[in-house]
């Protein structure tokens, strides 16, 4: 804890005094009622920052008691019915009030406007509002599960969750369409900053591709989020006044549900993992000073990753009897939207080849990154074909798939992203050795977890059991060690940033040595962002400016 | 060149400085077009919340067409066509108010709302007496002497509650939003050149007109094509 290891401070990046004309915005007020009613967007991102983290560790909750009870193949701790109720707490919760908001609200709720040089978001109110719903839809959320539960699993399929469950659907499905409304807000508010706010001088393909996936991902979420709210309408009218589309005694259709879920599920899993790959570009090019490989390819990826996304939904229903057409269709779009991807994970490899690449915390979150999600990905491609899928097709296959992408790519991609900003939020550098271990565990813990899952989903253990045949045992303990090790590396930025916040030393205005906007104001920022307007030169990746060449290979 | 730009931007913003333009905006055109592009964007997400229930009434129209015909021809068609009526007098109304608006006509503004507001309200008063000839009919999902034999009426008329239900909710926000800005207008406490609030009252005004040309062929309509 003695040395933090941080480049040289950039000392021509300092204006002197320039603290004195303004305080920063953390310094500003202190009451309660000062943040709560706060319209700067820095600090709605700290109260996003801090609700999404309550939520995180209530999802982290039920899946310990999952992980717990998988321990042992009988059903000891959990009743099967406690045992849905548990799984669907973790899916609603994690889903909804952590991954989807977590990095355009926390991170890009700070970081945008410092990084368009503007001095807030286009709605102020508007983004305070976003705030509030959320943490009213995810009252409603915790209310349900206080009072008893939902035990539908997050996706609340028809004709279970509105003419036999008897749990708490409703107030769930309440909860989670006022908070579509928090990421409706939430997106609007971006896209309009984007298209309105940039710097003169900014282009579009000048901006930085954090911006860019933020962009992207407020398109999906505009475009997507709506359709959701209109299918949880329909269910709880359907539960609450009888009217009856889904319901096939009437003539309705359970699986015109499954259509029009995953119609915004489907492109939902892309809100969730496109702004960690800005996160992740941002991080990479830092740690290996190198300019990002084939900028425009990645901008047309995350666009191409965006549209395309929307047409692949029915690859969760080859086995729900649609039509073989359908599938096959299907089937073909989900590999078309594996090329995107593909094309951003070698672009970072390629920005990484011959950088002069150092393992801060976040690059290690970052390099995590790009191996987890490429295996969530290929695993994806498994799932995308359709005999593959129909022995795979709700089992833990399935679950370790999207585990890897969610937690293995999002959620280090948020801490990737966390780390490198967070001297820059709160003006304090992190202990980077302690960031370093945490950032390896969670590597190692992660596919400890989940990688078993995998075989365990070949060899045939389904979804949402509490209870398994002795055979799949060693396996599951293998994952709920892992689970330990996971458990582990999230506790423990908890405590080293939140010892920074008192003990760590005062962060300069660039730390990394980066390149952007947000590098050029103070840590952390005045209220109104910048003292002066910045000015834009260079592109925006200027890691190695061209008059300077790099090292000749000969000193390789 | 990019100094330049943003020195003149700076001029404008102190020759035209307007107690309507908000700290964070370089001047009111920048502000204008955030404000516009935003009701924009957020008209495209009420477009596809619709789009949801217009899907089901499109498959289910394609899987049962008889049944759909026979449950729409139970509709009220002559309030439905007066309301038709109604709701695109208010949206020429709506429209004129925001012309006016850009012409700081402030009397004109207050008329031209006031008519706004009053035909909603009319159209309102219409669709509360439809719905209540429609439960006399029993025409609703849940009721034990429905009229209609075939199963598929039941989806007709769950969707046309849904669709109307809706659409109502989306009549009393716009009502809502016009009072808020009547009463401003009225109260003078905001410039109506400088400001965007009847524009954007307007454009969610002629949203809500154009769903009912979608709504009322699909419910009203339909059922008299035979």
């Amino acid at each position: 804890m003695s040395d933090i290891p941080y480049r040289d401070v950039d000392v021509q990046g300092e204006k002197p005094g320039g603290r004195l004309m303004e305080e920063s915005y953390l310094g500003e007020k202190f009451s309660i009622w000062s943040w709560l009613t706060t319209t700067d967007h820095k600090r709605i991102g700290i109260l996003y920052l801090l609700s999404t983290t309550l939520f995180f560790f209530i999802g982290g909750a039920a899946a310990t008691l999952i992980r717990l009870e998988l321990f042992t193949p009988a059903g000891d701790l959990l009743t099967d019915d406690g045992y849905n109720k548990v799984f669907t707490l973790h899916g609603v919760v994690m889903v909804w009030f952590f991954l989807v908001p977590v990095i355009p609200s926390v991170l890009g709720n700070f970081l945008i406007p410092l990084m368009l040089g503007a001095k807030d978001l286009a709605f102020p109110r508007l983004n305070l509002m976003s705030w509030y719903l959320n943490i009213i839809g995810g009252g409603f959320a915790v209310w349900a599960m206080l009072a008893g539960g939902v035990d539908t699993g997050w996706t609340f399929y028809t004709p279970y969750s509105t003419a036999f469950a008897n749990s708490h659907v409703s107030l769930t499905a309440i909860g989670v369409f006022i908070s579509g409304f928090s990421t409706i807000a939430t997106g609007v508010n971006m896209i309009v900053t984007v298209h309105t706010m940039r710097p003169p001088g900014m282009g579009w393909f000048r901006m930085p591709l954090f911006v860019w996936a933020i962009y992207a991902t407020s398109l999906i979420m505009l475009l997507s989020t709506p359709v959701l709210a209109m299918v949880l309408t329909l269910l709880v009218t359907e539960r609450l006044l009888g009217l009856g589309i889904f319901d096939p005694n009437r003539g309705g259709d359970p699986i015109l549900f499954q259509h029009l879920f995953w119609f915004y599920s489907h492109p939902a899993v892309y809100i969730m993992i496109l702004p960690g790959m800005g996160v992740v570009t941002e991080v990479i090019t830092c740690f290996s000073r190198r300019r990002v490989f084939g900028y425009a390819a990645m901008v047309y990826a995350l666009l191409a990753i965006a549209v395309i996304g929307f047409f692949v939904w029915g690859h969760h229903m080859f086995t729900s009897g649609q039509s073989m057409y359908a599938s096959l269709t299907f089937s073909f779009l989900s590999f078309i939207v594996a090329v995107p991807s593909a094309i951003k994970v070698f672009n970072w490899i390629a920005t990484m080849y011959r950088g002069q690449i150092t393992f801060e915390a976040s690059m290690l979150y970052a390099m995590g990154f790009v191996g987890l999600f490429t295996m969530g990905g290929l695993t994806g491609l498994f799932l995308a074909s359709v005999p593959v899928d129909l022995h795979l097709h709700d089992t833990y296959f399935v679950v370790a798939h999207f585990h890897y992408i969610m937690v293995g790519g999002m959620v280090s991609a948020f801490f990737a992203g966390l780390h490198f900003w967070w001297p820059k939020i709160t003006g304090r550098l992190y202990p980077e050795t302690a960031a370093q271990i945490a950032a390896l565990l969670m590597f190692f813990g992660f596919n400890l977890t989940f990688f078993p899952q995998y075989i365990l989903g070949n060899i045939g253990m389904p979804r949402r059991y509490h209870a398994y045949p002795d055979a799949f045992q060693v396996w599951h303990v293998l994952s709920s060690a892992g689970a330990v090790i996971l458990a582990a590396a999230y506790l423990m930025p908890l405590g080293y940033l939140v010892w920074s916040l008192i003990w760590g030393k005062r962060a300069p205005s660039n730390p990394w040595r980066a390149s952007g906007l947000e590098w050029e104001t103070d840590s952390p920022p005045p209220k109104h962002n910048f003292l002066t307007n910045p000015t834009i030169e260079g592109s925006v990746y200027d890691y190695h400016p061209a008059q300077e060449p790099r090292r000749e290979p000969a000193d390789d | 060149m990019t100094e330049a730009h943003a020195t003149t931007a700076a001029s404008a913003n102190h020759a035209t400085v307007s107690p309507a333009l908000a700290s964070h905006f370089h001047d009111l055109r920048q502000q204008h077009a955030a404000a516009d592009l935003g009701l924009w964007i957020f008209l495209a997400t009420e477009i596809l919340f619709f789009g949801g229930l217009f899907a089901a009434y499109l498959v289910y129209a394609v899987l049962y067409p008889d049944g759909f015909l026979e449950a729409a021809a139970e509709t009220e068609i002559v309030i439905g066509t007066i309301n038709t009526a109604l709701l695109l007098t208010s949206g020429l109304a709506a429209a004129l108010a925001v012309k006016a608006a850009g012409a700081d006509m402030r009397r004109s503004v207050m008329v031209l709302i006031a008519v706004t507001i009053g035909l909603g309200v009319v159209f309102l008063g219409a669709k509360g007496y439809e719905y209540w000839l429609d439960l006399g009919h029993h025409l609703y999902p849940t009721s034990p002497d429905f009229p209609l034999a075939a199963p598929p009426a039941k989806l007709f008329w769950s969707l046309y509650w849904m669709m109307t239900g809706l659409h109502a909710v989306h009549i009393l926000v716009g009502l809502g939003t016009w009072g808020v800005v009547l009463f401003q207008t009225f109260r003078r406490s905001f410039s109506l050149t400088d400001n965007s609030r009847v524009r954007i009252a307007g454009l969610y005004w002629g949203f809500v007109d154009v769903m009912w040309l979608f709504i009322w062929p699909l419910l009203y309509l339909m059922g008299r094509a035979t």
